[in-house]
């Protein structure tokens, strides 16, 4: 045995030492006898038996045989499943993830997903074939790859993410596109920043044609974007009509959203009075028959019709509440309960009641929200009594729901029923059970006046019952419904009264005595008979019952001091010498209060009217009754709390949104880019290729209502309209440059830096790349947000085109009423027009300045100048960035931490300046556990970096931490542990005075605007001697990129053609005070004049002097 | 989303888990222990934990617990619903789901359990998509292993993927492409009705219900399109459906209309309330007193009632006694009798009751004495029993298959129907005397 183990170190030292040095074969083959060997080795000892155990599954991942890489990854996954740490295999799996085994390749994956996010350098090893894999003829593989790219949680590969999702969504197979629409979510959480161009995502993925992707995408809607109610309106009559078919998960999801949807855009069914009944039974209406039913609520408001989309989602979710699944089922539920008119509640009753048939779990939860709804519509569980009937079976929470139901659904006419029902519970051996119906049978006494008396005597009944808790709860609930109602029950005071030797839980006692002090006056001679009787066991009582036993001497001596008073101070000197100090305090108040009335004269003077005062009834109320705050069925309304990313279902609108907005129009290719230009004249073809696109609700709506209403009043609703979906467009369109800037993949700090392209990137691609688009979605039926974003780009092209046109229309539509709406239109493209415009002579300017400042030069350094401006447009951001050294690995004892600022806004925080630090681990295989970030004492504020659990030795890892350096210059330190040991010196990084900007963008007439606010003390000057050599150099780029290397800022489009003056604009990252650079040649003086404005005054002296020295390296 | 599962066994080991995004620690257990420790019952645990940040739902069956961690506002019971499916995969695939079954076939768990979740969102929960992608161990698969020396049990690539990819994109997500039956095509229904009462002590049917499933057992090749309808449709007032179901043929029709998936499944669950009278086909007589000086009567006759001449099967009566009742010596005439002093729970196994059997000297019946133990008051409540019974061959609500049709395909295939009538545990209780007068 002993032989087997030595041989067993011996091959795995040595392949230590060996590490890739050994050819795989090799090694293989040493492992599969030292395995062998292992195993009755096993029995010894645990601690060796682990470190060998890693060491041959590592041999065995190295192997070449499948047989055994399998074995090794299923024992790997084992150590995962049980919660073992499989970390230190990380480098010898990841290799197998190019296995073509597909269960190797698949365990794999399971290890990556759980540890990349650890080792997240090694895990980038594997990403390459991640991406072949997205490439793979299979479905199921490119699916697997983009599930599993997207689960291991690297931040480093967002970028390579976002590709594959973007890729992903226009694949064949909707299987791919339905993974796609969930790694959204994930990338979601990974990076937040990411969200805009994930919704454009999202909405292409919930107008796809599959109901499989649909499902999904709304997970990913409602994950990322709720807010966004908007990009619903066109899915939402097909989501309704196709529920049925998505799978049971997302349906609850969608349903969820759904209900949200509702209560947006619908107004409430139950604020209005309920009109005509029939129209809510009039399931098969048609939309006809709605839109006259719409037409016919524009002229009565006063009788409330449900908007034919609101009758639509009820219609289609009632199939859904006979699901098999729970989730579904509480889901509809829940969107009646929120969405339906009171009359068509009753339908989910069923269904819940037949949830009640599943799993104790669901049970539960099903019965909670039973006991809510119950609550505001007794009637509709009223016919299922018998559903709650307690078993002896049900486990104890169910239990209590029912009894809870019962209790609120009991009423005059099914009290006796009820009662008898919990009768029987009260003889349950559940104690606490027993003791929960008696209260129920309390509350019960107290809603239905009917059986009050019956109850009480029925409670009563019980005080003489053997069971102690029984008894005592009986005392308890009993005072309780006396204290409602006292006047009648005499009798049963004086009965309570008579128990009070036998009983002997505490607060059943204290109950009893209470009431006797509180009515004595009907029992005024038994009353100081009790009072005798508990002086002699004064000292034994619990505290609870002394306090009792105070109250009732005090008030009997106000009520009859004379016969009691004796013994009231026997009383009183008792509780003088209690041990408990709260009994002592309470006798010493009642003491000044009674017997010292001249040391406080005024409170003696009420004692009487104090102790006796009416104490109000006490409320019994049902257990669930705060829950109901938040929404039925959720996490939050389950524990009773708010729990993350939960939100309150909005209340109803007053108004409801318009029903056009969700219609859905198919434009047939033709129309808009063939049939258009044959049109005799331009004047008319605009018009119909407009009111096509804007106005092709309103059309059908006429055609529904006949030609019959005409009306100015109508004419001014279409306005609105109009420009509702005018506006609706403008922000499609926006979305869509967006989204085209993406695909130009260009990082958007980039285009920050140069601005004057940002027109340019931004808007031809828009124009000529929705060209082939708009053919694409021409195929589809129902794809109307992609038809809108076609339309609308055309416009763009046409107006750019050609202006006059659209002036002609004005004129022409002004003459005809009909049409004002359209001439609001034509008027709003033009203003969006000439903004287009304003940019596109920004642009020009530029290009004039550059090249006018070099017109004596020759044509050749033109066209090197305009080869450096497009130098500029492509990422070059990296040329500004420089890396600095804040811990060398001497003091960081190996730990090398480099720092240099991305010039991205850090996505924590936006009032903090983003700073990347790479941490090395310079020596050559020690490796660095457990990097920790620790706050120093310093008031300067950091958002620190995410523990690093481990740093392998020669390996970097990049992450980010925020500063707010509150426009500053003082450099910020923070100290850090490597494995709970502090370092000795804190890394401090200074101030950058240029990265404490962030680029503002302005025109120049802002620029101009803003100068004008920030003169006087809040500029400074600097010149600077320059030598004719130098300025000859000075041009747009050459100064652009100095200033851009020292600051944060962007230049500013100069409109005048000036060649001689260069702005620039920023604004400070803490609290975005604006910085205006402004640059100006004096040629003839062979001078630069550099102005800066800006009310942080310090940095802008300390920015002059780098802008200075920057400048004056040109040469 | 479901964040992380924690598999819990009875003694309180966590013995497995797994995580779909970053890893919550072991130690969160620790809450559920506790909201454990104070419950009793291990019925009793809360089925929502919440913890300073995150939140346990978990769900207890088969003697384990399975502990699903959250942090983000879900629907609880998406969450509940969803780990009992696992639980259902997991007993179609191990053929139990208990500790030992999960342990030995750790591999395919993890397999399973990535395939189902997909970052916390439910991606794959039908069973015959699963198997498409990992493959059921079962002798079968282990001796091919053996011989082959073929290893793996995912089963990606080649057929199952295209297979699989017909599915996907039909939106008939239950059904994968093409499946041969090549020696038999059968389609078997089984109505499996579990009766639901509760009569009190004067004997009256205080509740009668019926909760009932049809299972089906289908393997037909093809692609077949199946209707099946009932004689009396109209007892079928509360039903919930395999998505499979076209709910517009049902609403209208009434007629059940599907697309079957392969193997296994549950077609239908329904429940018959008390508005349709059900005929209770056993009875019970009792005499029970417990008498001052520590002894007492006990006394049970057990008949059959309305069966159709079906024979009762496996009858069996459970009463859980007073704390107070030391012992019992008690005589069967037919089955055993056994009393558990510890639990206070005595067992009457009668085992079949005839229904020819109409003379009530032939009865079984219980006769004897209770002993209590002396110095403490008589028990106040009198002991429930639970009665247990199987029925075949009848379905007590009385429903019936008029037929079953195949379309879409050439082929015969077989067809046979199965009717069973059952008592679930604790689900059919009679109680014995009546205590408690009401007041008026």
């Amino acid at each position: 045995m002993s032989s087997a183990e030595r041989s067993l170190s011996m091959s795995s030292s040595m392949s230590m030492q060996g590490a890739s040095g050994f050819s795989s074969g090799a090694s293989g083959g040493g492992a599969n006898p030292a395995d062998e060997n292992a195993e009755p080795a096993s029995t010894l000892s645990i601690f060796a038996l682990d470190y060998k155990k890693h060491e041959d599954i590592k041999h065995m991942l190295d192997s070449n045989k499948d047989n055994l890489k399998l074995e090794a990854m299923r024992r790997v996954i084992g150590m995962i499943a049980k919660g073992k740490d499989a970390a230190d295999l990380f480098p010898a799996v990841v290799k197998n993830v190019v296995s073509k085994n597909m269960e190797i390749k698949k365990l794999v994956y399971v290890y990556l997903m759980r540890y990349a996010e650890e080792q997240q350098d090694l895990a980038l090893l594997s990403i390459a074939t991640f991406q072949r894999a997205l490439k793979d003829p299979n479905q199921l593989i490119r699916a697997s790859a983009l599930r599993v790219l997207s689960s291991i949680r690297v931040p480093s590969i967002v970028t390579i993410m976002m590709l594959a999702i973007r890729e992903a969504v226009h694949d064949m197979s909707p299987y791919v596109r339905k993974t796609a629409a969930n790694a959204i979510a994930k990338l979601y959480a990974l990076d937040p920043e990411l969200k805009e161009e994930l919704i454009a995502v999202i909405a292409k993925l919930l107008a796809d044609k599959t109901i499989l992707v649909n499902g999904s995408a709304v997970q990913a809607f409602e994950q990322v974007c709720p807010e966004r109610i908007d990009l619903i309106h066109k899915n939402y009559r097909r989501l309704c009509n196709l529920l049925v078919d998505i799978d049971e998960w997302s349906q609850v999801t969608v349903l969820n959203m759904l209900t949200r949807y509702a209560r947006t855009q619908f107004v409430d069914p139950n604020k209005t009075v309920e009109g005509d009944k029939n129209n809510f039974y009039g399931d098969e209406n048609n939309s006809k028959e709605k839109s006259e039913n719409d037409g016919e609520d524009s002229l009565e408001k006063r009788t409330y019709v449900m908007d034919s989309d609101h009758r639509l989602l009820l219609r289609c979710t009632k199939p859904l509440l006979q699901s098999r699944n729970s989730a579904v089922v509480m889901a509809v539920a829940q969107l009646y309960h929120y969405v339906a008119p009171r009359s068509e509640i009753h339908v989910i009753a069923n269904a819940l009641i037949r949830l009640l048939r599943h799993h104790r779990e669901i049970q539960t939860i099903v019965l909670k929200c039973i006991a809510s709804m119950a609550e505001k519509n007794k009637d509709i569980f009223g016919p299922f009594l018998k559903a709650f009937y307690v078993r002896s079976s049900d486990s104890s929470h169910v239990k209590r729901y029912k009894l809870e139901i019962l209790t609120t659904l009991a009423c005059a006419t099914n009290i006796s029923t009820v009662l008898r029902e919990l009768q029987t519970y009260v003889l349950s051996p559940d104690k606490e059970f027993a003791a929960q119906t008696i209260h129920a049978i309390g509350r019960c006494a107290s809603t239905i006046p009917e059986v009050t008396e019956a109850c009480l005597n029925g409670l009563v009944g019980y005080m003489s019952k053997k069971d102690e808790t029984i008894v005592a709860e009986s005392v308890v609930v009993v005072k309780k419904l006396l204290q409602i109602n006292p006047v009648q029950y005499g009798d049963i005071i004086k009965h309570i009264v008579r128990k009070v030797d036998k009983i002997t839980v505490p607060a059943a006692r204290a109950s009893i005595l209470w009431l006797i002090g509180e009515y004595s006056e009907r029992i005024s001679k038994l009353a100081p008979d009790v009072l005798r009787k508990m002086a002699k066991t004064f000292p034994d009582e619990e505290a609870i019952v002394k306090h009792q036993i105070l109250n009732l001497a005090a008030k009997l001596y106000v009520m009859n001091a004379k016969q009691t008073h004796l013994l009231v101070q026997y009383v009183f000197n008792l509780a003088k010498y209690d041990t408990n100090y709260d009994t002592r305090d309470k006798a010493r108040l009642l003491r000044a209060l009674l017997f010292q009335a001249d040391k406080c004269p005024a409170l003696s003077k009420h004692a009487k009217k104090i102790l006796l005062a009416s104490k109000p009834a006490p409320l019994l109320e049902s257990i669930v009754r705060n829950h109901d705050q938040y929404t039925l069925g959720t996490l939050s309304y389950v524990i009773g709390q708010a729990v993350p990313g939960y939100t309150d279902l909005p209340d109803y609108p007053l108004e409801p949104s318009d029903s056009s907005i969700r219609n859905v129009e198919v434009i047939r290719p033709s129309l808009s880019q063939d049939e258009s230009p044959r049109k005799p004249s331009s004047g008319g073809k605009k018009k119909s290729t407009t009111s096509e696109k804007f106005y092709s609700d309103e059309e059908e709506n006429d055609e529904n209502e006949g030609t019959s209403t005409e009306g100015p009043d109508d004419e001014e609703e279409e306005d609105e309209d109009g420009d509702e979906d005018e506006d609706d467009e403008n922000e499609e369109e926006e979305e869509n440059e967006d989204d085209e800037d993406e695909d130009d993949e260009k990082p958007t700090k980039n285009i920050h830096q140069t601005n004057e392209y940002e027109q340019l990137d931004a808007r031809s691609p828009t124009i000529i790349e929705n060209q082939p688009e708009s053919h694409e979605s021409t195929e589809g039926e129902d794809t109307e947000s992609d038809d809108e974003v076609t339309s609308a780009s055309e416009d763009t092209t046409d107006d750019d085109a050609d202006e006059k046109t659209i002036e002609k229309h004005t004129l022409s539509f002004n003459k005809s009423p009909s049409n004002i709406a359209i001439s609001g239109f034509s008027m709003a493209t033009i203003t969006e027009k000439s903004i287009a415009e304003d940019d596109l002579e920004a642009f020009l300017g530029i290009t004039t300045t550059s090249t006018g400042a070099q017109q004596s030069t020759t044509k050749a350094s033109v066209r090197d100048d305009l080869q450096n401006l497009e130098s500029l447009s492509t990422p070059s951001t990296l040329t500004y960035i420089r890396q600095y050294e804040c811990l060398n690995r001497m003091t960081g004892q190996g730990l090398q931490i480099q720092y240099r600022f991305p010039r991205t806004p850090f996505q924590r925080a936006t009032n903090m300046v983003h700073i990347e630090l790479t941490f090395t681990n310079t020596t050559p295989n020690n490796d660095i556990r457990s990097i920790k970030f620790i706050k120093s004492k310093s008031g300067v504020n950091i958002q620190g970096f995410n523990d690093i659990d481990q740093l392998p030795g020669g390996a970097s890892i990049i992450t980010s931490i925020g500063i707010d350096f509150n426009d500053t210059t003082q450099s910020a330190s923070f100290d850090i542990s490597i494995d709970g040991r502090q370092l000795a010196t804190s890394v401090s990084i200074p101030c950058h005075v240029g990265e404490l900007f962030q680029p503002k963008f302005l025109n120049e007439k802002d620029f101009n605007q803003n100068l004008g606010s920030l003169r006087g003390m809040h500029e400074i000057t600097g010149t600077l001697n320059v030598n004719e050599t130098q300025i000859s150099k000075f041009n747009f780029t050459t100064i652009q990129t100095k200033v851009v290397q020292c600051a944060n800022v962007s230049s500013v489009p100069s409109s005048s053609g000036d060649s001689t003056i260069y702005r620039f604009s920023g604004q400070t990252v803490s609290s975005k005070a604006l910085v205006l650079i402004a640059i100006q040649l004096n040629i003839s003086q062979s001078t630069i004049n550099l102005t800066l404005n800006s009310d942080r005054i310090i940095l802008a002296t300390m920015l002059l002097k780098e802008i200075q020295q920057a400048i004056s390296t040109i040469s | 989303m479901i964040h992380s599962l924690f598999i819990i066994n009875g003694a309180g080991d966590v013995f497995m888990e797994k995580h779909w995004k970053t890893v919550v620690g072991k130690s969160i257990c620790d809450y559920f222990f506790e909201a454990q420790s104070k419950c009793a019952n291990s019925e009793d645990v809360p089925p929502v934990i919440a913890t300073p940040h995150h939140y346990l739902v978990n769900i207890f069956r088969n003697n384990l617990y399975f502990v699903a961690v959250l942090t983000n506002e879900v629907a609880p019971l998406f969450v509940i619903e969803f780990l009992h499916r696992i639980m259902d995969v997991f007993e179609y695939y191990f053929g139990e789901c208990t500790e030992t079954s999960l342990k030995d076939n750790y591999v395919v768990v993890y397999e399973l359990l990535d395939e189902m979740l997909d970052s916390g969102l439910p991606l794959a929960t039908e069973t015959n998509i699963l198997e498409e992608l990992i493959k059921r161990p079962n002798i079968i698969l282990k001796m091919t292993k053996l011989i082959t020396g073929d290893d793996t049990n995912v089963a990606i690539s080649g057929e199952g993927a295209k297979n699989l990819s017909r599915g996907m994109e039909s939106g008939i997500t239950w059904r994968t492409g093409r499946i041969v039956h090549r020696s038999t095509n059968e389609i078997l229904i089984d109505i499996i009705e579990t009766l639901d009462a509760i009569i009190d002590q004067r004997g009256t049917i205080i509740s009668a219900e019926v909760n009932g499933v049809i299972d089906c057992c289908i393997k037909l090749s093809g692609n077949p399109d199946l209707t099946l309808s009932f004689v009396n449709p109209r007892l079928l007032d509360d039903v919930s459906f395999h998505p499979c179901v076209r709910l517009k043929k049902w609403e209208s029709e009434r007629v059940l209309s599907f697309i079957p998936p392969d193997g296994n499944f549950r077609l239908i669950s329904y429940h018959i309330g008390s508005q349709n009278a059900i005929s209770i086909p056993i009875y019970v007589k009792h005499n029970i007193q417990f008498r001052e000086g520590s002894s007492g009567r006990f006394e049970l006759t057990v008949g059959p009632k309305q069966t159709m001449g079906k024979t009762l099967e496996a009858v069996v009566i459970e009463c859980s006694m007073p704390k107070s009742v030391l012992n019992c010596t008690l005589t069967p005439t037919q089955g055993k009798c056994t009393f558990d002093p510890v639990k206070k729970i005595l067992v009457w196994d009668i085992g079949k009751i005839e229904s020819k059997t109409q003379a009530a000297a032939r009865l079984p019946s219980l006769r004897g004495n209770i002993v209590l133990s002396t110095g403490q008051p008589l028990p106040e409540s009198n002991p429930v029993l639970n009665v247990r019974f199987t029925l075949n061959q009848i379905a007590i609500s009385g429903i019936r298959v008029q037929r079953v049709d195949m379309h879409g395909e050439k082929y015969k295939p077989f067809k046979g129907v199965k009717y069973i009538t059952t008592v679930k545990n604790g689900r059919f209780q009679i109680q014995t005397k009546q205590n408690f007068s009401i007041p008026d």
